[in-house]
């Protein structure tokens, strides 16, 4: 073919149709071939030196020995190490200390988000907003005491206040007229709140007592919020019928806040505490 | 159509295509471009453009207020620019300044095709810098392509040595001076020489060291042919209007070799002497006389190559000249610059963006704050019958010294701003976040959101610096 090329001296590659109609050898140029050559040369040693070929007993693993899981325990012992300094301070100290200090509760704010997000945000909501039937934990309005130490107890004890139903004692009637006085904030003013014996839990002027884990009924902020549709005068109403946590009536309102001192260490404890101390409502 | 016209017409187009094809010279860099070094009015602008570039070389010693005056921190996130300091948040400002060069490239190729190319790009003056070296050091393109076939000899090796260790210290001290703005040019030095830089560092350094090597020694023109997508996209934006290095084809042909005894008058051929200098000096190695290409960098050193032979032969210099299409073929005047739209728009644009890095300039504040309402929940109602919400307020000091800063809110009617009187430390060039509580008594709002401003005052060398933003205080629906 090449001897009668009708087209001498050109880079054609002899296969020619229709008279004219001819294939041309144009190759990359030098540098694109340098190139690709050179991208060959990277493939082979990344094959060398990192894992990259599955085998039917697992995978090449790598001249250099590198995977993944160690880049990530890498990155994680990282983070560890700058933790350490502040977590060995907090191991020593007690939580009141390390609400004290500025550096280490801006710190346990920061990291403590985990802890209260796994453990207590289901019920309490991710900002210690409540839920229906769970205590709101940024307000100042506490139960058992806001007070770090008291948080700290409550967190690692548990708590499980009880109302008894007054159903059997009160009628339907007085229980009307007390929760009317108590929607408005003034429980004293039904004389009832004395005489059935409501002082002895919620105290002598309604402000319940920290020991017990009474509610303050003056400063309208409720235990048990009223369910949707609802009003709160049904709500209060309910609870003062059926009571809280009284096994002898089915009907009674829950009310469990279980101990967590089992479950998590005593300095994730004293963390929580102080993350929930900072939602706003800490005394 | 007989059957024979339709085949021999087919025929022909075929031809013409490979006809044409004749003039599409491929240049994919199998042969070293030796171009000729010829001097002249162009050759000296080139310098001068190119002397710029000094202030990539000196730019990082000089010095500002004790510190590097210009030097892009990037590990403290800093940039500090003579008497200014920008931090990320201001990064916007980078932004109007990338659109303003993109568009003063935009604007330059409008009216003169790709100067900047020829004139500014590092590949063409680094190449050219690489180039005249080898002019120095191996002589001219005759010299050079002998001594590329010459067998090995000790001149050659001792020739071809020095060439690449010169080489190469350009390009280490490219690569050290590029270093130098980000890492400090006098830590650059001691610490590249001592082996304590960063292996960023070293790794940059190495790696514009490699890049100047290769890019300036070996790829040359390939990579504005090849590798450089400003090179294409230029080549879009040149339109009729746009003065070009452009050879005038009506003077210059026929072209014709000067015939020995012939009078001047008597000639039957253009003004083109067909001595090819204009190709001899060409740094891609083109032929400007086919008309623009995308090989051409607009550098004009043929339009020195042609003067300096239109002298000699006396005939007319200009044969090539920057010229633009439309006067080239229309005979017609090139268009005023004020009624060319797309140098009004690009200029328009360009305006913009500078009005915005000045105002960003001139108002950057040395305190900032930023509001964050907690929304989770977004308010508590408290056991004294306020309404509480939270805050974070993110206090942005860009001054070099720590702040003590005081925090104010004014909002709401009986609006209590808990701790008040605790003061923050803002730490300087950071983010110092603090929470706060603002109470209202629930009486008092008049509607589910109230606008609510927190101020912050600090004093820094005797100024009393502020910022203020406006939140919202948020209460139950009413």
């Amino acid at each position: 073919m090449a001897e009668n090329n009708p087209f001498p001296g050109e880079n054609n590659t002899g296969h020619i149709w229709d008279d004219n109609l001819r294939e041309l050898s144009n190759p990359p140029p030098r540098w694109w071939m340098i190139a690709f050559w050179a991208s060959v040369l990277w493939w082979v040693a990344y094959g060398v030196l990192y894992p990259m070929w599955p085998t039917l007993s697992g995978n090449t693993k790598g001249v250099m020995g590198w995977s993944q899981m160690q880049e990530y325990e890498k990155g994680v012992a990282e983070v560890e190490s700058v933790r350490a300094q502040f977590e060995t301070q907090i191991e020593g100290m007690s939580a009141a200390e390390v609400l004290a200090n500025p550096g280490l509760s801006e710190y346990t704010v920061a990291s403590a988000k985990v802890l209260f997000g796994d453990n207590c945000a289901a019920c309490h909501g991710s900002g210690g907003q409540g839920n229906a039937g769970f205590p709101v934990l940024a307000d100042d309005d506490w139960l058992y005491g806001g007070t770090i130490e008291n948080i700290e107890q409550t967190i690692s004890m548990g708590r499980k206040g009880i109302m008894t139903a007054h159903g059997k004692i009160l009628s339907d009637g007085e229980i009307d007229t007390m929760s009317k006085a108590i929607e408005a904030g003034n429980p004293t003013s039904d004389p009832n709140f004395t005489q059935k014996g409501c002082i002895a839990c919620h105290g002598m002027d309604g402000k319940g007592m920290a020991v017990l884990g009474s509610a303050n009924l003056t400063d309208g902020i409720y235990r048990f919020m009223p369910a949707e549709g609802e009003s709160l005068l049904d709500s209060i109403k309910y609870t003062i019928k059926y009571g809280v946590n009284d096994v002898t009536e089915p009907k009674s309102r829950e009310a469990v806040m279980p101990a967590f001192g089992e479950r998590l260490s005593k300095d994730d404890i004293k963390k929580l505490a102080v993350y929930v101390h900072k939602f706003g409502g800490g005394q | 159509m007989s059957e024979t016209k339709k085949v021999a017409s087919r025929q022909k187009a075929v031809d013409d295509l490979y006809e044409e094809s004749v003039h599409w010279h491929l240049n994919t860099g199998d042969e070293t471009i030796h171009a000729k070094r010829v001097g002249g009015y162009w050759r000296n602008i080139k310098w001068l453009a190119a002397s710029a570039w000094l202030i990539f070389f000196i730019g990082p010693y000089f010095q500002w207020d004790g510190r590097q005056a210009v030097l892009f921190d990037i590990p403290n996130r800093q940039f500090h620019i003579f008497g200014v300091t920008i931090l990320p948040q201001d990064f916007w400002m980078l932004s109007l300044v990338l659109l303003f060069l993109a568009l003063l490239l935009a604007v330059a190729t409008a009216l003169a095709g790709r100067v900047y190319c020829g004139f500014f790009c590092f590949q063409t003056i680094w190449t050219d810098v690489f180039t005249w070296l080898e002019d120095k050091l191996e002589g001219t393109p005759q010299k050079r392509r002998k001594l590329e076939k010459a067998p090995l000899s000790l001149t050659k090796i001792r020739v071809k040595t020095t060439k690449h260790l010169l080489w190469l210290v350009i390009s280490v001290l490219t690569g050290i001076s590029f270093v130098a703005w980000f890492y400090g040019a006098t830590d650059i030095w001691r610490d590249f020489f001592t082996l304590q830089a960063s292996p960023v560092a070293y790794g940059f350094i190495g790696l514009f060291t490699a890049g100047t090597y290769v890019l300036a020694g070996y790829m040359r023109e390939q990579a504005c042919f090849w590798l450089c997508p400003y090179a294409r996209i230029q080549g879009v934006m040149i339109d009729q209007t746009t003065v070009v290095p452009t050879y005038d084809y009506h003077r210059g042909e026929p072209r014709g070799r000067i015939k020995k005894g012939e009078p001047e008058e008597e000639r039957t051929t253009g003004d083109c002497v067909d001595c090819k200098q204009c190709i001899a000096v060409c740094p891609t190695g083109v032929d400007i006389r086919h008309g623009q290409q995308e090989g051409c960098i607009m550098c004009a050193l043929c339009i020195d190559a042609c003067d300096d032979v239109m002298e000699k032969v006396g005939r007319p210099t200009g044969l090539i000249r920057f010229e633009s299409y439309e006067s080239m073929e229309a005979n017609r005047k090139p268009m005023p610059l004020y009624r060319r739209p797309r140098v009004w728009i690009y200029s328009v644009i360009m305006a913009l963006a500078l009005v915005g890095i000045a105002y960003g300039l001139t108002s950057l504040a040395p305190l900032e704050l930023k509001v964050i309402h907690a929304r989770q929940p977004l308010f508590v109602l408290q056991s004294d019958g306020t309404i509480q919400n939270k805050y974070t307020l993110k206090l942005l000091n860009k001054m070099g010294e720590d702040i003590k800063v005081t925090v104010s809110a004014v909002g709401p009617k009986g609006l209590i701003l808990v701790d008040e009187e605790v003061e923050t430390n803002a730490r300087h060039g950071k983010v110092t976040p603090r929470t706060v509580f603002v109470k209202v008594p629930k009486p008092n709002l008049e509607t589910e959101t109230t606008p609510i401003v927190f101020t912050i005052q600090g004093e820094y060398n005797g100024k009393i610096l502020k910022s203020d933003r406006q939140s919202v205080f948020i209460g139950p629906r009413i």
